[in-house]
């Protein structure tokens, strides 16, 4: 699968495979996990990047976004991915948008933050009520694969989907003891 | 700045308009297939009846997201000018988003605001517009400088004009009556998307 140069870390492999697929407006609202993807981004001319204040906005954004011609992906982390259920069911699934999401897993694997922990639990019950397609990457090896088919199959059935970068891709958010 | 010198200073001094008047006298104005994004409820059911357009975009349930998504819109289409029609009960839910807009400076952008101080369509609660929040001063304050309130009829076709005639973006806060909606947006969502989205040219 993978042409390009090898060693390549998650972060630059989502970014090059976001790029190929024309996926060029990224909405966010940050975390310590995703750095170095909204990084590389920003740094990169071809993606149009910005911070919004809540997730379900960056949602919508990007529903106009497709709408208008333009593919986009909303990148946040567990808990922020807990405030979209109605904003998926109202829009994005009804209104046949492929919107692509990104969630950096927090809640497992050595979790500190009990809310984090707590809210985690229903981040794949939504998915599955929703019946949106979804995949938790756990090996480098294994992300282009899995972002590149899933975003061609998004567009191609006008569905959304979410990707979720688990701690063993990502080494997640270490607890400072 | 000069684009406020004919209109009010604050809500309570702007006229009470007709929501499904004032959403005739807009679509009327729209020329050169401009975008309108209408919110959640009897906004939406208002730019529906003012005659469907296939650049008009009728959103169902996600509320308070029709600015969002009309900044998305304009963002992909930057040639395009893109109105969003909002209730007072809709933007309260998402004021972030305006300090959103105003971060972005999207030029194409145009936010109506109709503000009747109530959620109408469960009742007529009060909002907190009519307690006190001031939408337009809201705006300016998250950095939309270009946001001001329509003082009647009049003063509102000027600011539309001056909406599609100059760079955003623009807040046009008017308060509206509790009159009922002329129709109802027919709840087809695919259809709504795939007319829309051929309406922009972003389908064939």
């Amino acid at each position: 699968m993978d042409e390009e140069a090898p060693n390549r870390a998650w972060h630059e492999i989502v970014r090059d495979v976001l790029k190929r697929h024309k996926v060029s407006l990224v909405t966010y609202v940050p975390d310590n996990v995703l750095r170095p993807l909204i990084e590389g981004v920003h740094a990169d001319p071809f993606f149009t990047a910005f911070a919004v204040a809540r997730e379900e906005e960056g949602l919508g954004i990007l529903s106009g976004a497709w709408m208008g011609g333009t593919r986009g992906i909303l990148l946040m982390q567990t808990s922020g991915f807990a405030t979209l259920p109605n904003v998926i069911a109202s829009l994005a699934v009804p209104f046949q948008i492929p919107v692509l999401m990104m969630v950096s897993e927090r809640g497992t694997l050595g979790e500190f933050n009990i809310g984090q922990s707590l809210v985690a639990r229903t981040m794949r019950p939504v998915l599955d009520a929703l019946a949106v397609e979804h995949h938790t990457m756990t090996r480098l090896d294994e992300v282009e694969f899995i972002v590149d088919r899933s975003i061609t199959q998004a567009v191609a059935t006008q569905a959304p989907c979410c990707f979720i970068l688990s701690p063993l891709l990502t080494g997640g958010k270490v607890f400072a003891a | 700045m000069s684009f406020s010198a004919n209109h009010p200073t604050n809500r309570a001094q702007a006229k009470v308009l007709n929501r499904f008047d004032i959403t005739q006298r807009l679509v009327a104005r729209l020329k050169h297939d401009e975008a309108v994004i209408g919110g959640i409820g009897y906004t939406n059911f208002d730019l529906w009846g003012a005659g469907q357009r296939t650049q008009n975009f009728y959103m169902l349930g996600s509320m308070g997201l029709a600015v969002p998504i009309a900044l998305g819109v304009a963002l992909a289409q930057p040639q395009r000018r893109v109105f969003a029609l909002e209730g007072d009960g809709s933007i309260l839910m998402q004021l972030g988003s305006l300090a959103t807009v105003a971060a972005r400076a999207q030029k194409n952008l145009a936010i109506v605001i109709m503000d009747n101080g109530t959620y109408q369509i469960t009742g007529g609660q009060q909002t907190l517009t009519e307690q006190g929040a001031d939408i337009v001063a809201i705006a300016r304050g998250a950095g939309l400088v270009q946001s001001a309130w329509a003082a009647d009829e009049g003063g509102f076709e000027e600011l539309i004009d001056l909406a599609l005639r100059e760079d955003g973006p623009w807040l046009i806060g008017c308060r509206i009556d509790r009159e009922k909606p002329k129709q109802t947006t027919e709840r087809d969502p695919p259809r709504i998307r795939d007319q829309f989205m051929r309406g922009l040219g972003a389908k064939k």
